[in-house]
């Protein structure tokens, strides 16, 4: 019944990718179960083993947990990634909910009509340089150190360093007004952990391509 | 400094009223200060109180809390909310999720162009209306006492209740949870006219909302 984390999801990025980091950044080993058409995920919705009819979903511990929030809140609380008391949280949520805001318009960029496109990655540009990237910079800045909270590691790092990634593979100069964000790219991404998590063969996925979405709409419509 | 909680957002219900709710179901008295012009958005903007330059933003502890769910979470565990222990939290967490995107999907009902409102309305209620029956005859979704997720699934089925009077005729075990909770003295209290919940955004407040937001 126990042993390792079992992920249910498409092979690629979406709502799990952030799942998936979290437990590598905590060194947790992983399985994965793929969902390649409609059946598998109509198979799981017959099983009763989502509770919402969605995925992700996650066995762990026993449960077969649903809601990425939720999953994530669960993975960096158990393996100490969610700050020493009320406080930290809160402010970890803080950071952490607006990376997600900034994830969402990541994650449907590939979905955009062709002619909606360009405009969406202004948006995200604009958004990310304007809105999100600076609150990081001056949180760094202010306190100088290492971590975005309490001087410790956490999920907070974490997810900023998963943005901060995929923004650089939206444009890849997108950092260079942000010099305190790049060298916390850098220091995070030597983390043994998440090193490993950012060598090729890891369980990290590629960006979703063009000639793939096809595919994934078929398996969610 | 210390005192009551303080929000900060417009006269309506929109993403600050899961928060009015928790606030008044712990027991919680709370001020707001309204935003009624882009001008005051501006301010607030200006004066660098907005860490993402976005409401809500919940003055509590000597924090300026923004993002909806980092301020609930921060209630929910300050007034013992959110379970005795980490899976009791998981499972309030997944139903508070699960409501949240139900509740989602009807807030932005008013926003969508007159066509699209009657499909989505029969999705929203396919998908989920099934999904939340899960008392398991217990009096409280978790733990068998009152938590976020119980307070936070009263909100919906009432928002649900709106758009369609008799959405609950199927789920008997729902029905008999609105009326326990409804019947809990804070909730009740918060039920009641006059109290700080807000009512249902009418068309001359969506206009006036368009205009703050730019949306």
């Amino acid at each position: 019944m126990s042993g390792k984390p079992k992920l249910h999801y498409f092979n690629g990025r979406g709502r799990m990718e952030s799942i998936r980091w979290l437990l590598a950044a905590a060194g947790v080993e992983f399985e994965e179960c793929f969902l390649e058409t409609k059946d598998d995920l109509t198979k799981l919705q017959k099983d009763g083993s989502l509770m919402f009819q969605q995925v992700p979903m996650v066995e762990i511990d026993g449960m077969k947990m649903v809601q990425s929030r939720a999953i994530a809140n669960y993975i960096a609380t158990k393996y100490n990634l969610y700050g020493k008391d009320l406080k930290e949280r809160a402010l970890i949520d803080m950071y952490v909910e607006a990376i997600i805001d900034l994830n969402e318009l990541l994650i449907i960029h590939i979905f955009q009509p062709a002619d909606k496109k360009e405009q969406h990655l202004a948006t995200i540009v604009d958004k990310a340089t304007n809105r999100y990237f600076p609150v990081y910079e001056k949180v760094l800045k202010d306190h100088g150190q290492g971590f975005l909270v309490g001087n410790q590691f956490s999920r907070a790092d974490v997810q900023l360093l998963e943005t901060l990634l995929m923004a650089e593979e939206c444009k890849p100069d997108i950092l260079a007004k942000f010099p305190l964000l790049q060298s916390f790219k850098a220091r995070i991404s030597n983390i043994p952990t998440i090193k490993k998590f950012l060598q090729p063969g890891s369980q990290r996925k590629p960006p979703l391509q063009e000639k793939d979405v096809p595919k994934v709409m078929k398996i969610f419509h | 400094m210390a005192g009551k909680p303080k929000l900060h957002y417009t006269k309506g219900r929109g993403k600050m009223e899961s928060i009015r709710w928790l606030l008044a179901a712990a027991g919680v008295e709370f001020e707001e200060e309204f935003i009624e012009t882009k001008e005051d958005l501006e301010k607030l903007r200006n004066d660098g109180v907005l860490m993402f330059q976005q409401v809500p933003m919940v003055e509590i502890d000597g924090m300026k809390m923004v993002q909806t769910r980092a301020v609930l979470s921060y209630i929910a565990a300050k007034y013992n909310l959110y379970g005795k222990d980490l899976k009791e939290r998981a499972w309030i967490d997944m139903y508070v999720e699960g409501t949240t995107d139900l509740m989602g999907m009807i807030m932005y009902l008013p926003f969508q162009p007159a066509d699209t409102k009657e499909n989505n309305l029969a999705l929203i209620i396919e998908r989920d209306g099934a999904s939340i029956q899960q008392s398991h005859g217990h009096d409280y979704l978790v733990g068998n006492k009152l938590s976020w997720a119980d307070i936070h699934l009263l909100e919906a089925i009432l928002m649900a209740e709106e758009c369609k009077p008799d959405i609950l005729s199927a789920f008997p075990l729902l029905q008999a949870f609105k009326g326990r909770m409804s019947n809990i003295p804070t909730i009740k209290k918060f039920l009641q006219p006059g109290s700080q919940r807000k009512p249902p955004a009418d068309e001359k407040f969506i206009a006036v909302v368009r205009k703050i937001f730019n949306i």
